[in-house]
C-alpha cells in the first residue's frame, strides 16, 4: 500500500465522477435525477469515491474501485472516542 | 466499529475487505486506534479507517446529516461486481449488529454460488434449507418453510 505525503492541508474524501463543491451553478434548476444518480440504492453500483485513510500504522489513500472482484463492507459511523 | 475489529476474522473467512469511514481526519483514526481500540481489539484495527472530513463520500451514500455535520451510522454489503446489495442506517445513539450482517454476507454468497438459482427465506442461517424459486415453488413454499423456522 502506497504511503501518502503529510501535509498540513485538510483532506477529504471525494466521490468520483460527481461534479466538484464548488462548481459554478448550472443554468437551471438542478433536478431530482441528478441527485438521485450520486445516491446509493440497493441494486445499483456503489458510488465510487477516493479518501485518505489510516491503516495498520500508516497513511494511505483508498478507492473503492480497487477492491473490485472482492466482498465489501461499507461502514459510516459519527465520529471517533464516541461511546456506542 | 471496535465490534467490527474484534469480529474481523469471521468477515475475513468469508473474503470480506472491510472499510470504516467518519469525518474524523485520518491523524484522528490513528489516535483513536492508538489509544482506545487497540486496548479492546489485539493488534488494534485491522481495516481501512477512511476519513471523509467535508462529507461528500457521506453524501453520495445518503447518511450525510447536515445538521451535525457526521455521518450516520450506515452499513453497505457490497458485491464483488460493485453493486450494493444490502444497506442499513441508523441513528446514532443505536449500535449495530455485526452477526446479522455476517449471516447476510453468507446468504449473499450463498445465492450468488448458486447463480441466481436459490434464495434463502426469512431467518435463513448457513446450513438451513434454501428456497429454489421456479413453477414448482409457488403456492409450495409451506411445504418447506413455515414462521417457526425463522
Amino acid at each position: 500500500m502506497e504511503e501518502q505525503p503529510q501535509g498540513c492541508a485538510r483532506v477529504s474524501g471525494s466521490v468520483i465522477d460527481a461534479p466538484p463543491q464548488d462548481a459554478p451553478a448550472q443554468s437551471g434548476p438542478t433536478t431530482t435525477h441528478e441527485v438521485s444518480k450520486m445516491t446509493a440504492r440497493v441494486g445499483q453500483k456503489a458510488p465510487d469515491f477516493s479518501a485518505p485513510a489510516y491503516y495498520r500504522g500508516g497513511f494511505t489513500s483508498v478507492k473503492l474501485s480497487d477492491f473490485a472482484g472482492k466482498w465489501v463492507m461499507l461502514c459510516f459511523y459519527p465520529g471517533d472516542f464516541t461511546f456506542v | 466499529m471496535s465490534a467490527v475489529a474484534a469480529h474481523y476474522d469471521a468477515l475475513q473467512k468469508l473474503g470480506v475487505e472491510v472499510l470504516s469511514v467518519s469525518v474524523d481526519s485520518h491523524f484522528v483514526h490513528k489516535m483513536w486506534n492508538d489509544n482506545e481500540l487497540s486496548k479492546m481489539v489485539e493488534g488494534g484495527v485491522p481495516y481501512h479507517m477512511v476519513s471523509d472530513q467535508a462529507g461528500n463520500v457521506g453524501r453520495a451514500y445518503g447518511v450525510w446529516d447536515e445538521t451535525q455535520g457526521i455521518e450516520m451510522r450506515g452499513r453497505f454489503i457490497i458485491d464483488p461486481d460493485g453493486v450494493i446489495q444490502a444497506m442499513e442506517v441508523l441513528t446514532a445513539p443505536v449500535g449495530r449488529k455485526l452477526a446479522e450482517t455476517v449471516r447476510q454476507f453468507q446468504a449473499y454468497q450463498l445465492v450468488r454460488a448458486s447463480g441466481g438459482k436459490e434464495a434463502t427465506p426469512a431467518g435463513w442461517e448457513p446450513g438451513k434449507e434454501t428456497l429454489k424459486p421456479g413453477p414448482d415453488l409457488v403456492g409450495n413454499v409451506w411445504k418447506v418453510w413455515n414462521p417457526s423456522m425463522e
